[in-house]
């Protein structure tokens, strides 16, 4: 008994041992699967719903949604996003909430959506771009609005207030460290 | 599930009422969560237990006053997990649970200083960045209380001066993360596993407690990152539950194939890297192969691959992409196919099955009693399934079986994986094609407030029962967010399991039970 | 067939008109060394690439490609690495054991590869026992091993060396017995009139059929395991030891493992190739002689690396297809099952041989 277990063993197990290496040697010669990186970069395209990194999408005019209401500043888990506005005084006389700079902190982003989901006015939102490494995490920390834009206004008969920064309107917060960062943020928005 | 009304037991009164139930069949002890209810509630412990025949639960919860000393009764003699919950217990609330045989911490270091989950602590202030190597003691202590009141602290050994202690872990390719195992040997033979945890441990619960419910749910997708899915559902559930909310039939479907897709995700991981640890490197990039195509779905409808970020109170963060049933109709026969290869070059060799067959069995009563769920629990034959027990989403309409296997030992926990993405890729089938139409996510309040309350919601994780426990003040935070983690009885019971075998044994019984170690230290 | 020793011939000749005796064999023994090593060195840059290419091809990928074409020049770009590379020293090791322990185990595979036969005429070290020579001079290689595992320090690499130790001398008993067979059918040591032996009456696995295509599948399995390489490849075992004995070595030291580890494989395929496919000798087929004057005008030297070649594709094939097996197991296959079987074998060729019944 004993020894028929040890014969008809020993012939299963080099079966399927050679079971075995009949799979790898088909696999050896089926096309390969890797993803040629850097060459594939044209043909590339990522999923339309993939969260690569924030962004505030502005119209022909350079102009965003963005009122500064700071809802997505709250929502947000890691406080990764940073609205900074003023009080302007329209034509009428109204005072109205102006946008200053939306900082959006891309290394401390989970990418929860909840920014996006908090918007009232659509203004932000993911792109599909992957790309982000940088050799200095400042360059990590990115403004948002781009620089001499406006909020885009609903009716557009009604003349927009005063240019968007007026160097005598002074922001209500201000962060020195961040103001020289956009510098070099700029230019990779 | 809300929990209207746990019922509330003295601490002299406890045991009695513990080994009553034991008794009475309630033999699985499923959750065992420290809580503060602050000055006036107290420090205590809510213990769930559930009899494994009739799948009914029971609540309770006991209280000490006194927050300088507290002592509770241990109930680790009766089932072998509470020895880990306890140890967490008393880590993060300063709990001494009298009669326990092994009072250290669990997850922080042994010179932490406080109870972290405290209200009133204050970690910061007592804890400066330590720079020293962090001490590891070879004993522990058992506190006993004598009958004036007052505690009587034993040493006991853990490590003796003969034993030829190895460290696997905190860095080692085979603990699947950054988790530490003393190992005793004996020559190669194990005697001795004493898990640490803690290493990536980030607090979320004591997170939780300080985010709104929305940011609470991100937090989900990175406890078990092979169940994000799942986690997240769970929560969600939890929530919606506890204020009311009832989400579509579409909404229900949708959860119900993804969280099968997650799970056939997950068992494919499983099923790689327990090739890569066992030296059959090529069929771990087989299974990777096939598991990219259920991160393309994922991409293409939820966004990420990893951290998914899908569900949400409510419902799901967007309608499911037009390319998603599609998609999912050619993965189920492609994974049909591929599966008959892992079985030839993998199941079926002769290496293979005499390293896993017959390796670190667990009996039917040890893993209830670690509270083992999940696949690792399953091939032991207990039927654990939530799915099945205490159905949810679109889970009592579909046809599928509970895979059980009678063994219990590594291959065993191995089949029963493999056998599962068959199953999962049935109930996906079934419920491809009939996806409802309906509102992919129901209107909430901007500003989600849970009303006052306790609720518990469990779901069938990829790799057990995840449950979510909820206490709410209701504020718009939450007062206590316990998560029931799947990876720590699994741990618990390594040291079971691995007694007796070889080191190499080990790697496969670690990767057989199949833990992930951030849903471990949460 | 062309017979390489002209060109030594021609060479000593040479020298001798130039320098005395002794000088003469001084210059030629230092040629011979750094024919030695240099083709060593270029033999292991090829296998590495090749393992690395055929894994990858295995596993559904395409392997390294980025320097160079097709990442021709990855191995060398990783050599130059590995030189410039630190040799850390630890504190509680054994400084000399530690630092001896890598160069015995690259003395021990120079020293096997200096026995393969090239060509007719080519081969460096060949005498009348060269097998025993061959057999002894590979078990010096465990001895760095254990060397290794002991004065780390370490309990992983202490273990791993013991693993070693066990394994490597239980699978030498089959690499002899296996060896013994073949001997038994070719009536010599000397591997250089082995290869003489299979131009001369064809190659020794189909002279020998049966007992001779057993004996080959048992030396494929011993000799991997010799090299510790997976299935066997339990010394490092990587997802449980991390990398056993040479967990504490870095920069060149690891890297003499590394190259002896590749060598060896190469060196057991050799003697493979050697002992069973004829070595340099061509491949003929009585009766097509066509045939066989083209085989003939192909260099031995071709044969012989080729044939090594085919062999190393097929143990990769094995390494890349199969799991790990545990200590005890690896015990068992051999003293259950391969050392009998290798008996048996050794028996029935003697019998064949005896009896007349060898093609």
């Amino acid at each position: 008994m004993s020894n028929n277990n040890y014969f008809s063993g020993l012939f299963c197990g080099v079966r399927s041992l050679f079971t075995g290496l009949s799979v790898t040697i088909k696999e050896f010669f089926t096309p390969k699967i890797t993803e040629q990186y850097p060459e594939n970069r044209k043909e590339l395209k990522m999923f339309d719903r993939f969260r690569g990194r924030l962004i505030m999408p502005h119209n022909e005019n350079n102009e965003h949604k963005c009122i500064g209401c700071g809802l997505c500043q709250t929502a947000c888990p890691n406080g990764s996003i940073k609205v900074t506005t003023e009080m302007l005084e329209t034509e009428e006389g109204k005072k109205k909430r102006s946008l200053v700079s939306y900082q959006y902190d891309l290394g401390c982003c989970m990418f929860c959506e909840l920014c996006i989901t908090a918007c009232p006015q659509n203004a932000i939102e993911f792109c599909t771009d992957f790309e982000n490494a940088v050799f200095d995490r400042t360059k990590l920390v990115q403004q948002l609005n781009k620089p001499g834009s406006k909020v885009a206004e609903k009716k557009p008969a009604v003349k927009p207030a005063a240019p968007a920064a007026t160097p005598a309107a002074k922001p209500q917060t201000t962060d020195a460290k961040s103001e020289a960062s956009n510098l070099e943020t700029n230019s990779a928005v | 599930m809300t929990l209207d009304n746990i019922k509330i037991v003295e601490a002299s009164e406890l045991r009695a009422e513990m080994q009553g139930l034991k008794a009475k069949g309630f033999d699985y002890l499923s959750n065992l969560i420290g809580m503060d209810w602050g000055e006036e509630g107290g420090l205590g412990v809510v213990y769930c237990v559930e009899n494994t025949q009739t799948h009914e639960q029971v609540w309770l919860k006991s209280a000490t006053a006194n927050r300088e000393q507290p002592v509770l009764p241990t109930v680790s003699d009766l089932w072998d997990i509470a020895n880990i919950y306890e140890r967490e217990a008393y880590d993060f609330f300063g709990i001494i649970f009298a009669g326990h045989p092994d009072m250290r911490r669990i997850f922080l270091r042994e010179d932490w200083v406080g109870y972290p989950m405290r209200k009133d602590d204050k970690p910061l202030e007592q804890n400066p960045l330590r720079m020293d190597n962090e001490p590891l003691a070879d004993d522990t202590t058992e506190y006993s209380l004598q009958p004036d009141g007052t505690l009587a602290a034993k040493k006991n050994q853990i490590f003796g001066e003969d034993d030829y202690v190895v460290n696997i872990g905190p860095q080692h390719p085979s603990t699947h993360g950054v988790l530490h195992f003393r190992v005793a040997l004996e020559g190669e033979t194990i005697t001795k596993i004493d898990p640490i945890l803690g290493y990536i441990h980030r607090g979320v619960e004591k997170l939780n407690e300080s985010y709104t419910y929305p940011q609470t749910l991100a937090l989900t997708d990175r406890l078990d990152y092979l169940a994000a899915m799942q986690s997240r559902h769970a929560l969600c559930m939890c929530v919606e539950k506890a204020m009311g909310i009832e989400v579509s039939d579409r909404v229900q479907v949708v959860r119900t194939i993804l969280d099968e897709l997650q799970r056939i995700d997950s068992h494919l991981l499983f099923f790689s890297c327990l090739c890569q640890d066992m030296g059959a490197t090529t069929a771990f990039l087989y299974g990777f192969r096939d598991r990219e195509k259920i991160l393309d779905i994922f991409e293409e409808t939820c966004g990420g691959r990893l951290i998914i970020n899908y569900n949400t109170i409510g419902g799901l963060m967007a309608d499911i992409h037009p390319n998603f049933q599609r998609r999912v109709k050619e993965f189920i026969p492609y994974m049909r196919k591929n599966i008959n290869e892992y079985h030839a070059i993998f199941t079926g060799n002769v290496i293979f099955q005499n390293r896993a067959k017959g390796v670190g069995p667990l009996t039917k009563e040890q893993v209830i009693s670690f509270g083992c769920t999940g696949g690792s629990g399953r091939a032991a034959g207990w039927a654990n399934d939530v799915r099945k027990n205490h159905p949810y989403a679109a889970y009592d309409r579909v046809e599928f079986n509970q895979v059980l296997r009678e063994s219990g030992d590594s291959f065993d926990r191995y089949m029963i994986r493999l056998d599962e993405i068959l199953e999962s890729l049935n109930i996906i089938e079934q419920l491809i094609d009939n996806i409802p139409e309906g509102n992919y996510k129901e209107k909430t309040k901007p500003i989600i407030k849970v009303p006052e309350g306790t609720y518990y919601q469990a779901v069938e994780s990829s790799r057990g029962e995840f449950g979510v426990f909820l206490e709410s003040k209701g504020d718009k935070s939450p007062y206590r967010l316990h998560y029931r983690s799947t990876g720590l009885p699994l741990v618990a019971a390594m040291d079971t399991a691995c007694r007796g075998f070889k080191i190499a044994d080990f790697v496969t019984i670690g990767g057989t039970m199949d833990y992930i170690v951030p849903d471990i230290d949460r | 067939m062309f017979d390489f020793s002209i060109v030594t011939e021609w060479i000593n000749n040479l020298l001798l008109t130039l320098m005395p005796q002794w000088a003469a064999t001084l210059v030629e023994c230092v040629l011979v060394a750094l024919a030695i090593i240099t083709l060593y060195a270029v033999f292991a840059i090829i296998l590495i690439y090749m393992e690395r290419k055929i894994c990858a091809f295995f596993q559904c990928r395409l392997g390294p490609n980025r320097v160079g074409k097709w990442g021709s020049i990855q191995v060398l770009a990783d050599v130059l690495k590995m030189m410039t590379k630190e040799i850390i020293d630890m504190k509680n090791v054994d400084r000399l054991l530690h630092k001896m322990a890598p160069f015995l185990v690259i003395v021990a595979s120079m020293l096997t590869f200096s026995c393969l036969p090239w060509n007719k005429g080519a081969g460096i070290i060949d005498f009348n026992v060269g097998v025993f020579f061959f057999l002894a001079a590979g078990s010096i290689g465990v001895v760095g091993i254990l060397l290794a595992g002991w004065s780390s320090n370490n309990k992983y690499a202490l273990i791993g060396a013991m693993r070693s130790g066990a394994q490597i001398i239980s699978y030498e008993v089959s690499i002899g017995l296996v060896m013994l067979t073949m001997i038994v059918l070719t009536g010599t040591m000397s591997f250089s009139e082995i290869c003489q032996q299979q131009a001369d009456y064809g190659w020794n696995i189909f002279r020998g059929h049966i007992p001779a295509l057993l004996a080959f599948i048992v030396y494929l399995i011993a000799g991997n395991a010799e090299c510790n390489r997976g299935p066997f490849d339990m010394p490092e075992a990587e997802s449980e030891l991390t990398a056993g004995y040479h967990v504490e070595y870095s920069g060149m030291h690891f890297g003499f493992y590394y190259l002896a580890e590749y060598l060896n494989l190469f060196i057991c395929a050799g003697i493979a190739s050697t002992i069973f496919l004829g070595g340099w000798a061509p491949l003929h087929i009585v009766g097509l002689d066509a045939f066989n004057q083209v085989m003939d005008y192909i260099p031995g030297a071709v044969w012989m690396i080729g044939k090594t070649f085919f062999v190393v594709f097929l143990l990769m094939w094995i390494r890349w297809t199969f799991p790990r097996l545990r200590i005890d197991q690896l015990l068992t296959l051999e003293w259950k099952y391969l050392m009998p079987l290798s008996l048996v074998l050794l028996v029935l060729m003697a019998v064949c041989v005896s009896t007349g019944l060898t093609l």
